[in-house]
Order: C-alpha cells, then sequence, then structure tokens
C-alpha cells in the first residue's frame, strides 16, 4: 500500500513509457517474422543454386539396381526413387525450377498488374472500364482451367508454364491495385499534388505508387507459394515442366504409385513446397508488419 | 490599395453543378468576382456554401466526368481565355506556376511516404529545371522563409513526424515554390489551434505583402477574414450574396445573412447565450425559389420567399448585396446600433 503512494503518478508515467520506449527499440523482435521467412528463402536460393557443390549425384542419373532405396541408405541421404535417381539431388535441383517459377512467374506479374490497376484507377472512364471488365473476364473462368487451356494451346513446357501464369495472374494485382488507387485518388495529398501542376504519370508513380504499393507486395509474397503449388498442380497433371527435369510437382505425382511402399518419394518433395511455401507467407506477414508500421 | 491594381483572376458567372446519386447538386450558382494584382480576397460563409468548390474549380481540381462547369474563369496575365474550357496539359501548366492552392487540412496535404525535402525539391523543380543541388538551397531557403527552425536538418523528416502548424508551413513553402501570382488558401487554420491560426496568417500575409502575389482567402471565420482581406464576398448557399471592400461590409452590413454572421461573433464582454442563427443552409438540390436565405431571415416577408433576388448595388466603392431590402437593413442596423449604444 505504501509502496504505491510511494510512486507519484509522474513517477507512474515515466516508468510506463520507458516500457514501451523498450518495446520500440525492439525493431528485431518485431521484424522476426519477416527475419525468419528471409532465412529460410535464403537457404532454399542457396540450396538451390550450390546443388552441384552440395550433391555429387546428378538429378538425372539412372541407377536401376537401386531403386526405392529408403532414406540414409549409404551414398543416398534421402533414398533413391524407382529408377534409383538420388532423390537429394532431385530436390535440390528441383528447387531451381520452382523457384524460378515462384520469382520470374510472380515479378511479372506483379509489375504488370499494379501497372494496369494504377493507370485503370487514376484514369477512370473508358479506360477504367475496359480494362476491369477485362479482368472480370478472367475472374469468371477457373483459373487452373484457364491456365491448362493456356498450355494444352502452347504445348508443355516450362517456358509456356511462365507464359500461362503471366496471362491469367496479373487481374489479381490491377483488381487490388485499381482499388487502392481509386481511393488513394481522393486524399488531399494526391489533390495537392495534381494543384502543383504534377504530371499524372508523377502524380501516380511517385505520390499514389508509394502509398499504395504495400497492399500488392504482401500479395505477391502470397501469389509466390500459389504459383509454386500451381507449378506442382501442373507437373503433376504433367502438363508442367518435362520428365526427366526434376520438379516437385511431378515428384509428388510420381511418387504417389509408391506412397504404401516408399513415402519418401512423395513426402519429401512435398515437405520441399512446404518449406519454400511456410518462407513465403512469413515473409508476407512480416512485409504487412514492417510496411503498414512505416504508413503512419 | 483594393479594387485599384490590374485584374489578375476574372470569375464571371461561374456555375458548378455536381451530378449526384440524389440528383444535381448545385455548389456553385452564379458567382462573380475579379481579384486583383495584389489583393487580398476573403471568401466567407458557412459549411457547404460552395467557398472549396469554387477554389477547386478555379484550378481545375473538379473531377470531369461528375461534374458541370459553366461561366468564365480569366487569368490575365495569360490572356482573355477562359481556363474552365483548357485542356488539361494547359492547366498543368498554369497549376502551381501560376495558381497555388493551399488545403484545408494539412495533416493529410502531404505525401505520407516521402519526407518534406523531397516534397518541397519535387515543386521547386516541377516548373524550373534548376540544378538538384541548387533546388535544394531553394528548398531550405523556403523552409527558413515560412519559420522552420532548422530548416535544413528538418528537410529530411516525414511529415509524421511534424505538428500540424509546421505541416501548414511545410505546405505553404511548398505552395509558394513556383512563386505563384495568386494563392488559393482554402480555409488554411481550420484544423490549427487559435495560436497557430495567428502564426500562419500572419506568415501568410508577411509572405502576400513581400512577394506581391494575391491571395484568396477562404475562412468561415469573419473575424479572420475582416482582418486579413481587402475585399470580401459572403457566400451563401452557392451564390454571392454580398460583396465589398472589408471596411464597408464588416461595418455596414447590407445582407441579412452577413448581418447574422456578424452578430453571431463571440464578443469578449459579452455573457450568456451566443447568438446563432437558426436552421441550416438549404439542400443545394432542391434549392427553393426566391431568396435562399429567407427561410431563416429575421427581415424576411412572404415576397421574400418568391421573388428571384439579384446582387445589388448597395452604398459605396462597389458594394453589393443580394437583397432587396438592403436599404432598410442598413438603416435598421443603424437603428440597431443606436439603440444598443444608448442602452450601454
Amino acid at each position: 500500500m505504501s509502496a504505491m503512494w510511494a510512486a507519484s503518478p509522474s513517477e507512474l508515467l515515466m516508468r510506463a513509457a520507458t516500457k514501451a520506449a523498450g518495446r520500440q527499440r525492439s525493431v528485431v523482435r518485431r521484424r522476426f517474422t519477416l527475419i525468419i521467412g528471409l532465412v529460410m528463402l535464403a537457404i532454399a536460393i542457396a540450396a538451390a543454386v550450390l546443388a552441384p557443390l552440395l550433391v555429387s549425384q546428378s538429378p538425372t542419373a539412372i541407377d536401376v539396381l537401386h531403386p526405392l532405396s529408403p532414406p540414409l541408405t549409404s551414398g543416398h541421404l534421402l533414398g533413391t526413387d524407382q529408377y534409383g535417381r538420388d532423390l537429394l539431388a532431385r530436390i535440390l535441383y528441383a528447387g531451381r525450377i520452382d523457384l524460378a517459377i515462384a520469382f520470374g512467374a510472380t515479378s511479372v506479374t506483379l509489375v504488370g498488374g499494379t501497372m494496369i490497376g494504377l493507370v485503370a484507377g487514376y484514369v477512370g472512364g473508358k479506360v477504367d472500364s475496359f480494362l476491369m471488365r477485362l479482368v472480370d473476364l478472367f475472374f469468371a473462368f477457373p483459373f487452373l482451367v484457364l491456365i491448362i487451356a493456356i498450355i494444352a494451346m502452347l504445348g508443355p513446357s516450362t517456358f509456356n508454364l511462365f507464359i500461362a501464369i503471366w496471362i491469367t495472374s496479373w487481374v489479381s494485382y490491377a483488381r487490388i491495385m485499381r482499388a487502392q488507387t481509386v481511393v488513394a485518388k481522393k486524399q488531399q495529398y494526391v489533390l495537392a499534388a495534381r494543384a502543383l501542376g504534377y504530371s499524372p504519370v508523377r502524380v501516380m508513380f511517385r505520390h499514389i505508387l508509394p502509398n499504395t504499393a504495400s497492399t500488392v507486395i504482401i500479395f505477391s509474397m502470397v501469389d509466390a507459394v500459389g504459383n509454386i503449388i500451381l507449378a506442382a498442380s501442373l507437373g503433376f497433371l504433367g502438363l508442367g515442366v518435362q520428365p526427366p527435369t526434376p520438379e516437385w510437382g511431378s515428384m509428388i505425382s510420381d511418387g504417389q504409385n509408391y506412397i504404401l511402399t516408399s513415402w519418401w518419394l512423395a513426402t519429401l518433395p512435398g515437405l520441399a513446397v512446404v518449406f519454400v511455401g511456410v518462407a513465403f507467407s512469413l515473409i508476407g506477414d512480416g512485409l504487412a508488419d514492417v510496411l503498414r508500421a512505416g504508413d503512419r | 490599395m483594393s479594387a485599384l491594381g490590374t485584374p489578375l483572376l476574372t470569375v464571371r458567372d461561374l456555375h458548378t453543378y455536381l451530378a449526384t446519386v440524389q440528383g444535381v447538386v448545385r455548389a456553385v450558382d452564379g458567382v462573380s468576382f475579379t481579384v486583383h494584382e495584389a489583393e487580398v480576397l476573403g471568401i466567407v460563409g458557412e459549411s457547404g456554401c460552395g467557398k472549396t468548390v469554387t477554389c477547386r474549380t478555379i484550378m481545375g481540381l473538379m473531377p470531369a466526368r461528375s461534374v458541370h462547369t459553366e461561366g468564365e474563369v480569366i487569368y490575365h496575365p495569360r490572356g482573355e481565355g477562359s481556363l474552365l474550357g483548357a485542356s488539361e496539359d494547359v492547366m498543368r501548366t498554369v497549376r502551381g506556376a501560376h495558381l497555388a492552392m493551399i488545403f484545408q487540412d494539412p495533416m493529410t496535404a502531404l505525401n505520407p511516404v516521402l519526407n518534406i525535402g523531397d516534397q518541397l525539391i519535387e515543386a521547386v523543380r516541377a516548373h524550373d529545371r534548376c540544378s538538384a543541388a541548387e533546388a535544394r538551397t531553394r528548398a531550405i531557403s523556403l523552409l527558413d522563409r515560412v519559420g522552420i527552425p532548422a530548416a535544413s536538418r528538418r528537410m529530411r523528416d516525414y511529415p509524421f513526424q511534424f505538428s500540424g502548424g509546421m505541416l501548414q508551413r511545410a505546405l505553404i513553402a511548398i505552395a509558394l515554390a513556383s512563386s505563384p501570382r495568386l494563392l488559393l488558401a482554402d480555409e488554411p487554420t481550420t484544423s490549427l489551434d487559435v495560436i497557430i491560426q495567428d502564426q500562419i496568417l500572419c506568415l501568410l500575409l508577411e509572405l502576400q505583402r513581400d512577394t506581391g502575389m494575391s491571395m484568396i482567402l477562404v475562412s468561415h471565420d469573419l473575424a479572420v477574414i475582416s482582418e486579413m482581406c481587402d475585399k470580401i464576398i459572403v457566400m451563401y448557399a452557392g451564390q454571392v450574396v454580398e460583396e465589398g471592400t472589408a471596411a464597408d461590409v464588416i461595418s455596414a452590413p447590407r445582407h441579412p445573412y452577413t448581418h447574422a454572421l456578424l452578430e453571431a461573433l463571440p464578443q469578449a464582454e459579452q455573457r450568456g447565450q451566443l447568438r446563432n442563427i437558426s436552421g441550416s443552409p438549404p439542400s443545394l438540390i432542391n434549392v427553393p425559389g426566391g431568396c435562399r436565405f429567407a427561410p431563416r431571415c429575421q427581415f424576411a416577408t412572404p415576397e421574400c420567399l418568391n421573388w428571384e433576388t439579384t446582387l445589388v448595388a448597395a452604398g459605396e466603392r462597389d458594394h453589393a448585396a443580394r437583397c432587396w431590402r438592403h436599404q432598410e437593413i442598413a438603416e435598421g442596423q443603424e437603428a440597431w446600433q443606436r439603440s444598443d449604444s444608448a442602452s450601454a
């Protein structure tokens, strides 16, 4: 009781403020999620890039004498598949293709969709109507069916997979960005920028874009995971990357026939997908925290 | 000072109609005025009477799609063509360099993700292709000029690190970056406390005198307007109801609305209930016929509700009021003032 009286209100306030300042200082803690995600992604990228240094076996070298060896067999840390190919080598080399899809496909749709949404939202009128009806058209089709149709037309290959994703995936970005731009356009700082005689391009890219980009960037992290899973799904259907090139989705697909006898064939590439997926999700969450905190 | 210089901006019979779901809002309905060189024009009126829309229409900032404008906005240094019909490209060369505007709420009028220095440098270079270093020097001197201490250090600060008063100072610096001939100040002090309000208004007046630019000061505060301006326009429901020199309008109001606004000003020596104007302005969608102020007017007669009103000359020096009984109002005021001083 006496201790409570001993602390004057201003002292109590100071104590609370010091505590709050301590929380502020631990920027690292606030960015914990982001850092973990980036580290995981860095590990995945390093493993894929440095694959030739990490494993001596070729991912496509067939060894018919040792098929379906379980993990921890000598010479094959993660075992071999039905053709005796080293599973670790296949998973690491597959990472090159899957990560390329995550970055290559996503970055193009991110940039393209953002530009289209920005222009539609800022210019408005007929341009906006046209672009947004186009977006509606894409949304009207089941996404996977559309991708499959495009790949069926172009023929299955890694590059055609990119093209199919580029054609179909920008629409989400465009729609998000358009909504953000329409809101930002009515903000006073945009009106003030226009009142200073700035050109529409300047207003759009220097004043609206930095204020609205966080949403699409965060979405792109989710989308990157989606694209890996999409590539995996298409690989599973045989429409993605063609054998014998290793790819996580096709590896899971091939492994399913052996799931009861040799579980590692499908499970281990699946875990690789999960690892990269979690990495991107953490980065997305972490970026959301950091970017929104900076919005104040 | 007033009405002697050469005209800088003439607004003639300006109409701004906004298309909304509820109907057509006649936000500005036949407004005319002239701003001369080095003159401060005050526009006063309560919320929603068309002050802001008038400013934005002059700047060409109303969305073209849902807004219909008519009339003429002539910026004399650029010839006798109206700015209303001008293309967006032409307007861009006028905005910032010739006409600048500062906004009501300084908290939201700066880009939150760019620092003050970058925004100021951008404004300096928008209409003058100078080197980055020169722009920076000019930006610092502008920031210094509007009274921000340690200007070169504060250039790196972001808007959220500035207080409201400092943000408005920074916005004034940005508006003045290209040395505009006319500054439209749209309620520049509404969101600031009275001490800061006074500082900002003094700063604006000082800058106006130093640079010789003209200014349109919009406010709902008649006290502010009467101190700052050479000429006053009183707006009500999208129309000008009274215009004249500041001295004439304040000392001898000819329109009942101006009269009521003056009576509503709080007096330091006066205790008790503040006077107010009963009712609220009419909806600008279904504007009543006759005098728009009649429903709230203490002098209104049945005729007022039916007779279309026009701005008529009343008194001297271009003093005009939109009231057919302006003579009686003026006389009534004199009588009222006499009785007031007699009772005191």
